[in-house]
């Protein structure tokens, strides 16, 4: 380890002095009495900017969003007990979608760590089971070798969030500033190369296969492998379906791509999972929304998995051929070891069968206005190429079926831990860090009201950021599974009569805001809130109560069991 | 089938405590865990018996080595490896069974380490297989109480050959 500097700082300097070494531009947080020493050195730091939030819980949806749509690591900053535990969602949601981020969270002193002091959490056995790892750090000797740990934990391997308790007394002693030019970690070797003979197989398996798929997930984004990923299945015509954090990964609107699987993904896209001879997974962990009925799953297939992290192999479903390695670099092998392309013709055609048999529909007709006819009219304007930052319920699935993404890192959501008042607090994360394309927030009235104090720290800092709020007066989803499977008892679902007036909570955060019921007024509304850059947008879509996303494959079921329609006629509103 | 896993981990603040969060975040079973230092200060041993199908145990050995705190994992089970526990039993006496106790105490070769005029401790040490037989033996008489210290493991070292050995010392 080689000195950089041989400086007496005291700890509030190194964490600045640390993060000035990884690069990082923004820090979401918000003070408190464990981190008044950091703050008052923050008060004269001027090359880093610091973002105050409204609530820690969004700081760490923000750092996810800024860290999904930029590649980069998010940083969270935040004070002792309460300010720990409210970050406690947010990091469990970057653990479920491996997004890196890394949280720091002032302690007590480490004199009265475990007595019960004022603002004391134990956060870090809080949030073991929910970080890729955490350090309470108890020497300020320790402190700068401690961050570049974090930092090099949370973006390499599998990425995720990792955090960093500092106790107050450690912040303010004093040490020399030494940052370490390299990690010495003995027990974590993230594996990239992904085995020779193993690749060498794959490529002979799928060269000879007849009814090949491609089950792209967040991984092929996380390790920018979608050119390799658009090279391979375009050189091979083979089909390609995404996961709900996959989308984004292979343009939606090629004609290779099937769109999404799983419980809410396409007919045709489910029905080539489940009559494929190989399944290629790449990045992607068999999640149960995927998979439905294991048993059941994909049992033509012969399943190839290349996952870097070898836990998600086998874990749900058994594979044939695991491969354990960065996705980016297995693709390339995995092309350049291909012989011949499979001849995929028959294939094909049977694929364009499905599709016409059970499209994506929606009642486009009755004057009445619709999630659905909202997204495409967006994915109309701005040609797939907006990032989307959605919540979770209805329109989230709808964003899946009807938003055709054609660019990585443009679709950023709360998939595995499905955190509602995800998608404002990410919007605003995403809007630091895209500064060319427009950022479009989607919610339904449930989440949109579950971080909606950053509304504020939306306009404070003029983001201009598209808010487009889908309100069905119903936590929808919740809503459409007690219909379809809890003998229509709508308990607790029904927000109509206690939702706020959304247009004037906009307006008295000093938001631009419109409303309307009506199908007519989308194109133009979608336009100004496009066209305008002077900061954040509200559009409040009143839309039809009792619609229900379809197709749905019942949780635990097959595709035998997918619904596609409302069966009942009486029932259509 | 029961599993005896033998992880090396940082001997840090903290270590042990994650890899028990795994467990029962994870809904492992853990029929004991030891732990202790190793030849090197800032190395520890967890000696894990676990119990699963193939697929939970791999599992297991592939989560433990996703922790950052872990060197080495180990399933030992389908491996030469000593295995020992060493258990502490207080068992009740009268007149007419102090000796039995004590016989049998010395049938599995363990010590009588601590006596008063009602109860009898033995210090048993062997494969828990072992340890079992021997409190199976003693439940009659009443065991007052119990300390075992759970299994710790060691692969053995590699057996050569007789005529390998001198082909490689000549």
């Amino acid at each position: 380890m080689k000195p950089t500097s041989n400086k007496m700082m005291t700890g509030a300097e190194i964490f600045f002095e640390s993060l000035k070494k990884e690069k990082v531009e923004y820090v979401f947080g918000y003070p408190g009495g464990a981190v008044l020493k950091i703050y008052e050195r923050l008060y004269d730091i001027k090359d880093l900017k610091h973002i105050l939030v409204r609530h820690e819980q969004g700081a760490t949806h923000m750092a996810e969003g800024y860290a999904k749509a930029s590649g980069k690591v998010g940083v969270v900053l935040v004070t002792s007990g309460p300010g720990a535990t409210n970050t406690v969602t947010g990091i469990a949601d970057a653990y479920m979608d491996s997004v890196p981020i890394v949280v720091f969270t002032g302690q007590v002193p480490s004199t009265l760590i475990g007595n019960d002091a004022f603002q004391e959490a134990d956060i870090v056995g809080i949030t073991r089971p929910i970080t890729k790892h955490n350090f309470l750090v108890r020497d300020v000797k320790e402190l700068a070798s401690t961050i570049k740990k974090a930092f090099y934990i949370a973006s390499t391997g599998r990425p995720g969030p990792v955090l960093v308790d500092l106790p107050k007394d450690v912040i303010a002693s004093v040490c020399e500033f030494e940052y370490p030019e390299k990690v010495e970690l003995r027990g974590y070797n993230p594996n990239f190369v992904g085995h020779q003979n193993s690749i060498k197989k794959a490529a002979e398996v799928i060269s000879v296969s007849k009814k090949p798929l491609l089950y792209v997930g967040g991984g092929v984004i996380m390790s920018d492998a979608y050119r390799e990923l658009r090279l391979f299945a375009k050189e091979n015509n083979i089909p390609v379906t995404m996961t709900l954090q996959g989308l984004g990964a292979f343009p939606m609107t090629d004609s290779q791509s099937l769109g999404m699987l799983g419980m809410h993904g396409t007919y045709w896209a489910n029905m080539a999972v489940n009559n494929c001879d190989v399944l290629v997974s790449l990045g992607a962990r068999f999640d149960d929304r995927v998979t439905g009925k294991i048993d059941e799953f994909a049992t033509r297939s012969y399943k190839i998995h290349v996952d870097i992290d070898p836990t998600c192999i086998d874990k749900n479903v058994v594979v044939d051929l695991p491969i354990v390695g960065d996705v980016k670099h297995v693709l390339a092998e995995l092309a350049a070891e291909m012989n011949s392309a499979p001849d995929t013709k028959d294939w094909w055609e049977q694929i364009n069968k499905w599709r016409e048999e059970c499209p994506l529909e929606y009642n486009n007709s009755d004057g009445k206005l619709r999630t659905e006819y909202v997204l495409s009219t967006l994915n109309n304007k701005t040609e797939g190429k907006a990032v989307i930052v959605t919540d979770v319920g209805q329109h989230q699935m709808w964003v899946s079926q009807y938003y055709k993404f054609t660019e990585p890192r443009s679709h950023i959501t709360s998939g595995g831990l499905g955190t509602m008042g995800f998608s404002l607090p990410a919007s605003i994360g995403a809007s630091f860090a895209i500064k060319d394309r427009p950022v479009v927030s989607i919610s339904g009235d449930g989440g949109f009201q579950m971080n909606i104090q950053e509304l504020i720290t939306a306009a404070y800092y003029k983001l201009p950021i598209k808010f487009l709020l889908i309100n069905n007066s119903f936590l929808g989803m919740v809503r459409q599974w007690q219909e379809l499977f809890h003998n229509e008892k709508y308990s607790f679902t029904d927000l109509s009569d206690s939702n706020p007036d959304f247009v004037k909570v906009a307006e008295a955060m000093g938001i631009k805001a419109y409303s309307t019921d009506s199908p007519k007024d989308v194109e133009g509304l979608l336009d100004e809130a496009l066209a305008y850059d002077k900061g954040p947008i509200l559009i409040e879509f009143k839309v039809v109560k009792e619609d229900m996303v379809f197709p749905i494959i019942p949780a635990g079921k097959t595709i035998k069991e997918i619904i596609t329609k409302r069966l009942d006629p009486k029932e259509m509103m | 089938m029961k599993h005896t896993i033998s992880v090396l981990v940082e001997n840090h603040f903290g270590t042990f405590n994650r890899v028990v969060t795994l467990f029962s975040g994870k809904g492992f079973n853990v029929h004991s865990l030891s732990i202790g230092e190793t030849e090197t200060p800032d190395i520890s041993r967890m000696t894990i018996v676990t119990s699963g199908d193939d697929k939970i145990i791999e599992q297991i050995v592939k989560q433990l080595n996703r922790l950052v705190d872990t060197i080495k994992v180990v399933d030992l089970s389908n491996q030469p490896r000593t295995e020992r526990e060493l258990a502490l039993i207080t068992v009740y006496y009268h007149r007419g069974t102090r000796n039995e106790i004590v016989n049998i105490g010395n049938i599995f070769r363990g010590k009588v380490v601590d006596i008063n005029n009602k109860s009898i401790t033995l210090e048993l040490t062997g494969p828990p297989d072992k340890i079992e037989a021997a409190i199976n033996v003693l439940e009659p008489y009443g065991i007052k109480e119990m300390a075992r210290s759970g299994t710790v493991a060691l692969k053995r070292g590699e057996q050569i050959k007789r005529d390998k050995l001198e082909s490689l010392t000549t």
